[in-house]
């Protein structure tokens, strides 16, 4: 048997398959094991052969091999025994001779040439051909931990692309001239290009390629909102499911890591410049790379004892594994960014302060204020904020309590309030203490802002929704501790300025959840301790600072600000676009290159649901 | 890493003085705020208020009383022993101006805060009352300290063993009734002490301000578990406070919220004995 060596894999997909002469079908099904069976003379003898269901190579049935190299004299159909030696095409890599077979794809009988050499791969379609097949190709989902089994352990769910699978994956893509997708992504990536690479085995090349203008991929190929972005544009989506672009951006960087193939850059330039970065969350280590690279010295600000921001202290070990998160900020420390941790900026230092030293400053503190939502009993014992919550399970590591010092807030039922996905990350790890966890969400399933794969997590591993449903009060036991929700049924009205449907309460349609433990997440806002000391950046009326959006600098000359400090909770990877905004901006002003100002198209925002 | 550079035991070992090596720290803080400490890698994040501070050797001094498994961590560290972290300054600071005569309130290990804000008052070049409460003579502690600071100095313990025995609202009633000049009142300690301190003052009409000490992990208004009920509406008391006017505050609940792990802790410090 032929050893099913890889990089034959070209398609990888189950197509009909027909004789041009009878038309009968080549395909064979049994049980669970599908095929594509003729019949091949060699050396005068009669032999079975398979073309995979992958339509690669074929194989040989029978005990008989083929020699490497070997042709084979005749290709036959099972069923009217007529030769499918079409003498009038040669094999357009070897020369040989070879059979035809019509393929059915899109709606369409597209001949498809098998060459009667052994290993030879040439199939002779034309590249509109390929196409059709690639249509054929469904969506490579991601092997995952199984269900029952993940909600015992915080390691992470999805195992992410084998290199079958990727390949596969890439093959899908139809390498657009004018790509949507890179409009689609707040950083621009080339997409196609390094799919492309992905196709061709080189994964380095594509790791490469995307770190031009991503830094973090192993971060974003897990927690960018892709079905809101990239992939809503990709053209397989209009007829098929779009490309799976995050899953082969993870596949790379997890291969360029794993492989330890991550070649820190040598800064050679130095501008004799520094530039301070407050946060060290993705707007702020976009733009600490950015800017060593342009040769700089940067320091990073950090007010916690633990690097990554949102990374570190909100989404769990299970969704972004925190040794991911710490090998990208070790990236950027070799590349010589210094990093201060426990450093509250406002406090320790002003920003006037760091104005002294530094020639720019970049604010990239993100919105990390919880906001509550002001009903009775909130301050209840075990309701926390999200906030609380996640910091407690992943940055106090509370989940390994008493090894960890920080006691886990344990609990029969949880109540989680909130449909995004801070709200699913935090019913997914309250799920994992053991609990019996509940969302309520107060508009419906289409309206909720998590993503779409972490509802479908959430749903999977047993987390029920109680949707249009919002709290209104909660109930305590005599040692003030939660022990009931109180709810009230809502409905959908009008849009309002969002575009979504405005929930409305329904009178007297008052029900109760009982819970020992309720998880507010309901949103953030941003922290004043920056703003105590600095009062003349301008904000706007959510408290958010203004910026300038074609360079992100704030009202307060040489100081940038970036991500949810400018726009409030959003994702990682707008937090990025943004740090990369500023970065080009600071990178201009400081090094003298700044044109006078001329009218620029803001950058389009991508709309998320 | 935060090197200890003095250890003083105070009140029979259960109240314990950290001089800490924190000079970008020791520069900034002000009276009235606080620092979070974690000891080591899997060690929780305690809030301690900076209790005194030397800008010029780049100190910064923490008074804490035994209570859970990371401060009797701390007990058994020594000078020249490293903390991992120390977060730093923290909290607004307490607002110090000259308005005339002040009444400091003290009990417990909360003297070891308002030593510090009584003598950024006393600096302002205000009139000091200090009256500072204990247990017994043994848990009192920085008697000398206040005696410096405070131009009339009152000493109360519960059973008598020194000064006057009885609560420090004693002789606070008497002073609020012999004195019209009081200006402010500032009660740190027990939160039952500074609630009843602040009913009393409301009677005569002195403001009093208190410090307040939630349970806290991040101390950077991250989390809200800090939240404190004030005039109605929630606050956190990392980025708000942690000095509030006390007759807004919601004590009550700071007190139920304040004993929520108290079995956790009790089993952490179990584990760590094991």
């Amino acid at each position: 048997m032929l050893d099913h060596d890889v990089k034959y894999l070209k398609f990888k997909t189950y197509l009909n398959t027909y004789c041009p002469n009878c038309h009968n079908s080549f395909n064979v099904e049994k049980k669970d094991e599908k095929s594509i069976d003729f019949k091949a003379i060699y050396k005068g003898n009669e032999i079975d052969l398979r073309l995979s269901p992958y339509l690669d190579v074929f194989e040989v049935e029978s005990s008989e091999t083929i020699d490497k190299g070997d042709s084979v004299d005749d290709l036959l159909c099972p069923k009217c025994s007529k030769s499918l030696i079409n003498k009038e095409v040669k094999c357009g890599e070897c020369g040989s001779e070879v059979g035809e077979v019509l393929i059915s794809a899109a709606s369409r009988l597209i001949p498809f040439f098998i060459c009667t050499r052994y290993g030879c791969e040439w199939h002779g379609l034309t590249k509109a051909d390929e196409r059709r097949i690639k249509l054929k190709i469904p969506r490579q989902d991601m092997p995952e931990q199984d269900q029952k089994l993940r909600v015992h352990n915080y390691q992470e769910v999805p195992y992410g692309y084998t290199t079958e699978l990727a390949l596969l994956e890439a093959g899908r893509c139809l390498q657009c001239k004018n790509p949507q997708c890179v409009e689609g992504c707040p950083v621009n990536i080339d997409i196609p290009a390094f799919i492309a690479l992905i196709a061709d085995e080189k994964f380095d090349d594509a790791a490469k390629k995307i770190k031009e203008r991503n830094v973090l991929p192993a971060i974003c190929g897990r927690v960018c909102p892709q079905e809101s972005q990239c992939e809503s544009r990709c053209i397989l989506g209009y007829k098929d499911k779009p490309v799976a672009i995050g899953r082969l951006e993870r596949f790379v960087a997890d291969y360029e890591r794993k492989m330890e193939l991550v070649k820190v850059p040598v800064i050679t330039r130095d501008t004799r410049k520094k530039v301070a970065v407050i946060g060290s969350g993705p707007a702020g280590l976009t733009v600490a790379s950015d800017m060593r690279q342009h040769g700089y010295a940067v320091t990073v600000y950090e007010a916690l004892h633990e690097t990554g921001g949102v990374l570190t202290y909100g989404i769990p070990e299970f969704r972004l594994p925190k040794s991911i998160v710490q090998f990208e900020i070790n990236y950027l420390k070799e590349m010589g960014c210094r990093v201060e941790m426990n450093h509250v900026i406002g406090n320790i230092l002003t920003i006037d302060e760091l104005l002294e030293h530094f020639d720019a400053v970049f604010i990239g503190v993100g919105a990390g204020l919880p906001t509550f939502m002001g009903v009775e009993g909130e301050s209840l014992g075990n309701v926390f904020s999200s906030n609380e919550y996640l910091t407690r399970m992943n940055l106090m590591k509370a989940y390994k309590f008493p090894e960890y010092d920080t006691p886990m807030p344990k609990a029969n039922k949880v109540v989680v309030i909130g449909g995004g996905n801070v709200a699913m990350d935090s019913a997914r790890t309250a799920l994992r203490t053991g609990a019996d966890v509940t969302i309520v969400y107060r508009r419906s399933r289409h309206e909720l802002p998590a993503r779409e794969e972490e509802v479908h997590h959430a749903e999977e591993e047993g987390i029920k929704f109680r949707l249009l449903t919002n709290p209104v009060r909660y109930i305590g036991t005599d040692n003030n501790k939660v022990k009931a929700v109180e709810c009230i049924r809502m409905e959908l009205g009008e849009p309002d300025n969002s575009g979504r449907r405005r929930p409305v309460p329904i009178k007297d349609s008052n029900f109760v959840i009982e819970c020992d433990m309720a998880i507010v997440a309901i949103g953030t806002g941003p922290n004043p301790i920056l703003f105590s000391t600095t009062p003349d950046l301008k904000r706007n009326k959510w408290g958010y600072i203004e910026v300038d959006p074609t360079t992100n600098e704030t009202s307060k000359k040489f100081v940038y600000a970036g991500g949810d400090i400018v726009t409030g909770s959003a994702t990682v990877i707008e937090a990025m676009g943004a740090g990369r905004i500023a970065a080009n901006a600071m990178h201009e002003k400081l090094s003298g290159k700044a044109k006078p100002k001329k009218k620029k198209e803001p950058r389009k925002k991508v709309k998320v649901n | 890493m935060f090197q200890i550079v003095r250890k003083q035991e105070m009140a029979r070992g259960t109240i314990i003085r950290f001089d800490i090596n924190a000079p970008k720290i020791a520069k900034k803080a002000k009276a009235g705020q606080f620092v979070i400490i974690r000891v080591n890698e899997t060690g929780e994040r305690i809030p301690l208020t900076v209790a005194d501070k030397d800008e010029f050797a780049g100190i910064i001094t923490i008074i804490f009383q035994v209570v859970g498994k990371t401060t009797a961590l701390m007990r058994s560290l020594n000078s020249g022993d490293m903390i991992k972290d120390v977060v730093g300054p923290l909290g607004k600071p307490a607002e110090i101006e000259k308005i005339g005569t002040v009444v400091m309130i003290g009990g417990g290990t909360g003297v070891a805060i308002l030593h510090h804000v009584a003598k950024a008052f006393k600096e302002a070049g205000n009139y000091v009352i200090g009256i500072i409460g204990a247990q017994n003579k043994e848990l009192l502690i920085l008697e000398n300290e206040m005696k410096n600071i405070c131009d009339e100095l009152v000493i109360t313990t519960d059973d008598g063993s020194y000064g006057q025995q009885g609560f420090v609202t004693d002789p606070l009633k008497k002073y609020l009734e012999e004195r019209y000049d009081i200006k402010l009142a500032y009660a740190i300690g027990p939160i039952i002490m500074m609630k009843f301190v602040c009913k009393l003052t409301k009677q005569y009409k002195v403001k009093t301000m208190v410090s307040l000490n939630p349970i806290m992990i991040d101390g950077t208004g991250m989390c809200g578990g800090c939240r404190v009920k004030v005039k109605g509406e929630t606050r956190f008391c990392c980025v708000d406070g942690p000095d509030f006017d006390g007759d807004d505050v919601d004590f009550d609940e700071l007190m139920n919220r304040n004993q929520l792990y108290l079995k956790e802790e009790k089993d952490s410090l179990l584990f760590s004995i094991r």
